[in-house]
């Protein structure tokens, strides 16, 4: 149980949490509460003063909508966006319970009826938003690997290649998604032209915007992991006279694997990033959207509440983050050699 | 017609300005069944040299002819210890040796296979370390993997480039005479590249020096008669053994210095007069003399 939880924790890259469950499990307390205090307790004097400086300047300063809010305020707003969340749910069940209701009741008079069910159409609540927004930046993740892994192998393999991908790339690379969205816009508005697709139509600006700003880190790891392989490796696989196969399924993608999973974690994280910039443009309802709104609305929380946008925003971030690291080392020969 | 031959080979690498001619005028022989070794110092172009043999390389003059043959390419008749193992690190010791024996024996069954395998991971005494991976293993463990995957493969030809230089003295000897044994059951045919004069005397019917380079050529080859089985404790009282040993390092030892004269007197030196070693002065020749004074 300790082993597996240590394990679970260094490989994910919080390695801070470690000293904890050796304390508690009843390890010398000494020397890991002097590791506590290293790992943990600069960290947190670290946000401690950060918050009391933030609450202090904050308070300082008066925009139309009010003084900028303070963590105390930001806090509240969390707390009233998870209570909207809790209170819309409430709502949503209530009414499929009453339609329910009607349609048995409207079957029991006449078996034949045909009864309707009706989706409810409540705004989406912050939670709704995140999970949208997740699953945005998935699928727009998902559509960059498609485009960067097969290029991107074959940019290692082939140094013509390479040479014919190298301007595009370089000139691409830099462009922010703000320049990309009106384009997809059109494009996808020109050839998405159904209303009723799987996918709403700024879904999928949203997610093409995020693949274009994010395919690059991947596409850019995974020519150079691949042309880059170890000579040794290499010659292993000629003097054994491996089958093109076995040589790329045995010997270059294990090599790459490491590098491949660098450009994918750049990826996510670049992705993650853009995202808000290109759901507030697409008005794809995610925490992007969210943001925008409250901008516009500009009520005296907005602040507050585009502060805890800005805090999710960051947490998940960070935790796709571990999620890539953790992947990143299952896949590698060489443990030592991912920085987290 | 010679199992191997190396018929006036010459190699270099690059092109142009960073051209550098590694070997030249390479003639080699090895009958089938002989084990020959070439000592020689580092950088002289002894990898070189393996890879033209094991078809990594092609020569850019001259022709490597096995068993009468041109060598186009590797070949799995002729098995390969790298110089730096190469193992493949996503591998365990198991994986690292039966991706070899899945090439070789591709009919033996799996069972069959992984008998074999074991086998000879058992001979290199690595069966504790079978499911490890190369990163848990030391230099000389790592090496042992090596030498058992190019064993595994059952080559006509052994080709062992510096296998055993990263052992410590006991597990270097044991291997020795297992490399020995297996060459002299199946009655292969071994090319041994080392830098330890004892190691070629004690397994090699003829040991050949290579020249520094660049431009390296073979030295003179000195046979070794030395009845087999030899014993390595009693090669140390056995005067054939010592007078042979004496005139290989006599020979290594005037090329080296030769070799480092003629580095010396190839660089442009400052304007200033230098003061030179003895040795040095005395092989200076008339027209470096102008160059100096
Ligand atoms: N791929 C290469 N490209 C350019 N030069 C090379 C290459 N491989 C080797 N050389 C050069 O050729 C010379 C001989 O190298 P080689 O590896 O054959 O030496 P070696 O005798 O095996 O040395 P060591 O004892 O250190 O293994 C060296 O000067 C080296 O710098
Ligand atoms: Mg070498």
């Amino acid at each position: 149980m300790k082993t597996i939880a240590i394990k679970v924790l260094t490989f994910t890259g919080m390695r801070w949490g470690v000293p904890f469950i050796k304390l508690f499990s009843g390890e010398e307390a000494k020397t890991q509460l002097k590791e506590i205090g290293q790992t943990v307790g600069i960290p947190l004097a670290a946000i401690v003063t950060f918050l009391f400086l933030w609450s202090v300047t904050a308070s300082q300063i008066e925009t139309s909508l009010g003084a900028v809010p303070g963590p105390i305020q930001v806090a509240e707003q969390a707390k009233s966006l998870w209570i909207e969340h809790v209170e819309e749910r409430a709502k949503a069940d209530a009414f499929y319970e009453r339609q329910e209701i009607r349609n048995a009741a409207k079957l029991a008079k006449n078996p034949a009826a045909t009864v309707k069910i009706i989706d409810y159409t409540g705004k989406p609540t912050y939670w709704d938003q995140i999970i949208t927004s997740l699953k945005t930046v998935f699928m727009g993740f998902v559509i960059a690997s498609l485009i960067a892994l097969p290029i991107g192998v074959l940019c290692g393999l082939s140094k013509n290649a390479m040479q014919a991908m190298s301007p595009i790339i370089q000139v691409f690379k830099p462009v922010s998604p703000l320049a990309w969205l009106p384009i997809v816009t059109m494009i996808v508005s020109a050839v998405y032209v159904t209303n009723d697709g799987f996918f709403e139509k700024s879904f999928i600006i949203s997610a093409i915007t995020v693949s274009l700003c994010s395919l690059w880190a991947t596409l850019i790891n995974t020519s150079l992991g691949v042309s880059s392989v170890n000579k040794d490796y290499i010659n292993v696989a000629r003097v054994l006279q491996l089958s093109p196969m076995k040589k790329t399924f045995k010997i270059v993608l294990p090599a790459t694997l490491p590098l491949i999973f660098t450009g994918l974690r750049i990826s996510l994280g670049v992705g993650w990033m853009v995202l808000i910039a290109a759901e507030m443009l697409a008005q794809n309802p995610g925490l992007g959207k969210f943001v925008w709104d409250e901008f516009q609305n500009g009520s005296s929380n907005s602040l507050a509440r585009i502060m805890v946008a800005v805090f999710t925003v960051g947490i998940i971030g960070f935790f796709l983050d571990r999620i890539m690291v953790a992947l990143q080392k299952a896949v590698s020969f060489d443990k030592g050699a991912v920085v987290a | 017609m010679a199992f191997l031959e190396l018929n006036n080979v010459s190699k270099g690498y690059g092109e142009g300005k960073n051209r550098t001619e590694v070997l030249r005028n390479i003639n080699l022989h090895i009958n089938e069944g002989e084990f020959v070794a070439i000592v020689g110092f580092t950088g002289s172009g002894k990898t070189t040299l393996v890879s033209l043999i094991n078809g990594l390389l092609m020569p850019d003059q001259g022709e490597v002819l096995f068993k009468g043959e041109p060598i186009t390419g590797p070949g799995h008749e002729r098995g390969v210890i790298f110089q730096n193992y190469s193992l493949l690190p996503w591998f365990t010791v198991f994986q690292n040796v039966v991706l070899a024996v899945d090439e070789v024996f591709p009919h033996m069954s799996k069972a069959d296979k992984e008998q074999h395998v074991k086998k000879y991971v058992e001979m290199v005494n690595l069966t504790p370390a079978l499911e490890k991976r190369p990163a848990e293993l030391s230099g000389g463990m790592r090496q042992r993997v090596a030498v058992a995957r190019a064993l595994a493969m059952n080559p006509e030809m052994l080709i062992m480039d510096e296998p055993l230089s990263a052992l410590d003295a006991l597990t270097r000897g044991t291997l020795q005479e297992e490399i020995i044994k297996i060459w002299d059951e199946n009655k292969r045919t071994a090319l041994l590249i080392t830098n330890d004069v004892d190691e070629g005397i004690l397994m090699a019917d003829r040991i050949i020096p290579l020249n520094p380079g660049p431009n390296a050529t073979l030295g003179p080859e000195f046979e070794i008669n030395i009845e087999r089985p030899r014993d390595k404790t009693a090669l140390n009282s056995n005067d054939d053994f010592k007078k042979t040993r004496n005139e290989i390092i006599e020979y290594l030892m005037d090329i080296g210095t030769e070799a480092k004269t003629k580095k010396i007197n190839n660089y442009t030196l400052p304007d200033l007069k230098p003061i030179m070693p003895g040795k040095i002065f005395k092989k200076r020749t008339e027209k470096d003399r102008l160059k100096y004074f």
